[in-house]
């Protein structure tokens, strides 16, 4: 269908294209050097874009913030993990609310409740399955010496009979404040290790287990 | 509420049926002698009028004379239950044949009883120790036990 106009164009034929041949040519006249690039900062201030540190104090802060959870809790302490991963004590704060299904991914064991013998040898596994370096918090009175179950035939008297423990949190159950004030220690105890194992030591190590 | 049946008149049912089966009876339960307990127990569990069909619980006494094992039985369809009991002597090989034939959920807890106080349940296909482990010395629940 044909458009009638009564108006007159603004622009005479071809005037548009004329203006936009001309716009082009102009920036091409202006455009035949090349814009240096920004890079006067080069010459300036390179210091202030590197930071110095020491390969302990990165290492150790990256393991401190990120410490993942074995999930092996077996007993009543816990509902007292469960407190603590929730929304209220939010141990995401310290970058470990990820609890692990799997050992292999794991680096810390928090040892929640009474260990029996016939279950020491499964918990005794998946402390080996766990790469190094690993930490163990034994979390309550059943974790660190039996508690009230103490003197029972079946029961482990503290988990550093099968397994050694890096920090020890009193309480049946520990409240989560207690708990978080663990991990804080826990943190502040990797913080001063050394990334580097002491060779000798290390190999000394690796013969006997 | 589940009716508590009269382990008297139970008893006096059982007689009739298998006489010299009952050691003694009263008000809350009744004394099976254990020789007869199989067939007492299938009786108590296909009678019409009793059907015993479900087990409540198996749990064991340690008297130092004798050993008591205690069977609570509940009959779904006519909401009512009984309490027997069958005793075993001696503590070196104490038995009581075991009534997983007739009713499944005897399985795990005839081998606790195994496990902690040392009864052997005759005809049980599996009869292991469940909480402790194999080599384990003695019985923990029995009154002797240190």
């Amino acid at each position: 269908m044909e458009v009638s106009s009564d108006r007159e164009d603004i622009y005479t034929p071809g005037e548009l294209d004329r203006e936009e041949g001309q716009v082009i040519e102009e920036l091409k006249a202006k455009s035949q050097e090349a814009i240096p690039d920004p890079d006067e900062w080069l010459e300036e201030d390179l210091e202030r874009n590197i930071l110095l540190t020491s390969v302990d104090a990165i290492i150790n802060w990256a393991r401190r913030s990120s410490l993942w959870t074995a999930m092996c809790f077996p007993a009543c302490c816990a509902i007292e993990i469960m407190a603590v991963e929730g929304p209220r004590f939010d141990l995401s704060r310290f970058g470990m609310d990820i609890l692990r299904a799997s050992p292999r991914q794991a680096d810390l064991m928090i040892t929640a409740g009474t260990l029996t013998w016939k279950m020491a040898p499964n918990v005794l596994r998946i402390y080996n399955q766990m790469p190094e370096p690993k930490w163990v918090i034994a979390m309550g009175a059943c974790g660190i010496s039996g508690g009230i179950f103490r003197s029972s035939y079946n029961v482990v008297p503290g988990y550093n009979r099968i397994i050694p423990v890096d920090v020890y949190v009193p309480g049946c159950p520990p409240r989560p404040e207690a708990l978080i004030h663990g991990i804080r220690m826990l943190q502040r105890k990797i913080a001063g290790e050394p990334v580097l194992p002491d060779l000798p030591q290390f190999l000394q190590k690796g013969k006997q287990g | 509420m589940t009716v508590a049946l009269s382990g008297k008149e139970i008893a006096s049912q059982i007689e009739e049926k298998f006489p010299d089966s009952i050691e003694e009876s009263s008000q809350e339960s009744l004394v099976v002698k254990s020789d007869s307990l199989l067939s007492v127990a299938a009786f108590l569990k296909d009678t019409g009028s009793l059907k015993f069909d479900y087990l409540n619980y198996i749990t064991a006494v340690d008297y130092y004379s004798y050993f008591e094992v205690l069977y609570q039985l509940t009959s779904l369809e006519h909401n009512h239950s009984v309490i027997i009991k069958t005793r075993c002597h001696g503590r070196e090989n104490p038995a009581v044949p075991s009534v997983i034939g007739l009713w499944q959920g005897a399985d795990f807890q005839e081998r606790e009883i195994y496990d902690l106080m040392g009864i052997n349940f005759t005809g049980h296909p599996n009869m292991k120790r469940l909480f402790l482990w194999e080599g384990f010395p003695g019985y923990p629940l029995r009154k002797d036990y240190l």
